[in-house]
């Protein structure tokens, strides 16, 4: 079907001869945009998954003259039935999480960050959370327990404004996309006028002619489209490498998220080129038909 | 098959390059349309072959009022009609055989078909070594007689030729002619702008002769000249 005789000669135009690369380019940034925000969510649902184990002791941010509200904390921590381990996260590490969605630029002081202590108890056996915590709070002012649900929250909420920003992002590249083809479009037939008005008068269908436009649109969208998702593809498999690389207790932690896309997420990226595609296409075929309807 | 009635046309806010053009052409009439340059013939054409619409007046084709044909049955009309366009309106990166195969695609149909009858008419008008050639390589009158296979491969009702024997030479527009006439016999209605008033002697058809941008129609019943 792409290979099909066009009577209006649109593959010798210079105006088409960038519109693949522009499109490998849109196709590119959007792979990325939407693998970022895949992987953004299953990141959260991993830690969503791996936390529910597990607490999390929050003081107050160390250097306000109480050093010892840790010592104090895992003094009262660490004897309670129940609880099999109370181990201080260093600020480091607090920062180290946060570091994938708000940079390096900023340190631990700047940021305030809690400290926080990676409470274990026996799920058998659990200890009173609700004494420990009125507990904890009276030895250390502003401790506070919790059990990560407030951290994923905030942090599902971060994810979230960040899906949106991608979203946004991804609508934007469509309409770009759309823009240029509009373009690329009548400047077809505005070269091909001549020829345009021959075929109008012979008898030609205004979708006979939009057809002619669409087709190579569409074959010029999807050659482009393929190229961006390889590079997508390429980039993806450089950060994964790193990613991998970049493990920080064991498996718990990871300072770039591991490329674990799930079987649909690559089909959703595959479907990129064939969603520019289709934009392209149908973009052609709307800008010919509007302008052939001033025609008589 | 072709009304006109009081129909006044214009090129955008310009002046009236028609005026009061009233006119019946029956179904399997020949007309020659003659008149100096600048008088309008063209124009005339572009109006019954939906290029132009008038600035006032009525227009029937194959007895249907143009103004109120919806826009997307014109094609189907367009296809009843035949153009042998002044300047040839060939394309000039198709070979010959695709020019005039063209309204044969443009209507759909079959390959086999189209190569069949094109070739057969491309050897008719003597052309049967150029199937492949492009336009540009073609001398003037081979393009011309490309545009009049063009015109009248799809076998319309209603054959407009624009000055169709301007670039060739005697013989080859008597052969034309006389293709036109066979055409016309089948039933095809003719209107062929000329300034060739030796052929319109010569074929003796009715005139419609145009001065100013209006129309004086004279019946010349001339005697064929065999
Ligand atoms: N596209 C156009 N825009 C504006 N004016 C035009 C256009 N085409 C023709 N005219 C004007 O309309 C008038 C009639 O032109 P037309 O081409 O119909 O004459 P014609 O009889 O075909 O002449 P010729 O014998 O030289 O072909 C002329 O005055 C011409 O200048
Ligand atoms: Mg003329």
């Amino acid at each position: 079907m792409l290979r099909r005789r066009l009577d209006i000669p649109l593959n010798r135009d210079s105006s088409v001869r960038f519109l693949p690369w522009i499109i490998a380019l849109m196709v590119y940034l959007a792979g990325l945009a939407l693998a970022g925000t895949l992987v953004l969510q299953g990141t959260l649902q991993r830690w969503d998954a791996s936390l529910s184990g597990t607490l999390t002791v929050q003081l107050p941010p160390p250097g306000d003259g109480k050093p010892d509200a840790l010592a104090a904390a895992l003094a009262l921590l660490r004897p309670v039935r129940g609880v099999t381990s109370a181990e201080p996260l260093s600020p480091e590490a607090t920062r180290r999480l946060v570091e994938p969605w708000l940079g390096t630029a900023l340190t631990a002081a700047e940021l305030a960050l809690p400290q926080l202590i990676d409470l274990r108890i026996d799920p058998a056996a659990p200890p009173d959370l609700a004494a420990l915590q009125a507990r904890l709070a009276a030895a250390v002012p502003g401790a506070v327990l919790d059990d990560h649900r407030l951290w994923l929250d905030r942090l599902a909420g971060l994810v979230l404004s960040i899906e949106a920003t991608a979203l946004a992002i991804v609508l934007l590249i469509g309409g770009a996309a759309v823009l240029t083809v509009v373009f690329t479009t009548r400047a077809g037939l505005a070269v091909h006028h001549a020829v345009v008005e021959v075929l109008h008068l012979i008898g030609a269908r205004d979708g006979y002619i939009a057809g002619q436009f669409q087709r190579q649109a569409l074959d010029l969208a999807l050659r482009g489209g393929i190229i961006g998702l390889a590079l997508t593809l390429l980039t993806l498999l450089a950060i994964g490498r790193v990613s991998a690389a970049t493990a920080l207790f064991g498996e718990h932690v990871r300072l770039l998220p591991s490329l674990a896309l799930r079987p649909w997420h690559w089909l959703a990226l595959a479907l990129l080129p064939f969603a520019a595609a289709l934009i392209a296409m149908l973009t052609a075929r709307v800008t010919v038909l509007r302008a052939l309807k001033r025609m008589p | 098959m072709v009304r006109f009635e009081n129909v006044g046309m214009r090129y955008g806010a310009g002046p009236e390059v028609l005026r009061d053009i009233g006119m019946e052409l029956a179904a399997g009439s020949f007309h020659f349309l003659t008149g100096p340059s600048g008088a309008g013939k063209t124009s005339l054409l572009k109006l019954m072959y939906l290029a132009e619409r008038p600035s006032r007046g009525l227009i029937s084709l194959f007895g249907r009022d143009i103004a109120t044909t919806p826009r997307r049955e014109l094609p189907a009309l367009r296809r009843k009609i035949g153009v042998v366009f002044q300047d040839f309106r060939l394309i000039d990166h198709l070979s010959a055989f695709d020019n005039v195969a063209l309204p044969l695609r443009v209507a759909g149909l079959a390959e086999e078909q189209i190569r069949e009858h094109v070739s057969e008419l491309l050897r008719w008008v003597g052309l049967a070594e150029k199937l492949n050639a492009r336009p540009a390589t073609l001398s003037g009158g081979q393009q011309q007689r490309v545009a009049i296979a063009r015109a009248v491969i799809g076998r319309p009702s209603l054959l407009l030729a624009d000055e169709p024997t301007g670039n060739v030479d005697d013989e080859m527009a008597l052969r034309l002619l006389r293709l036109f006439e066979e055409m016309n016999k089948l039933g095809t209605t003719l209107v062929i702008a000329t300034h060739n008033e030796g052929l319109v002697t010569r074929f003796g058809h009715a005139r419609l002769h145009l001065e100013n941008g209006e129309l004086t129609q004279e019946r010349l019943r001339a005697q064929h000249a065999g």
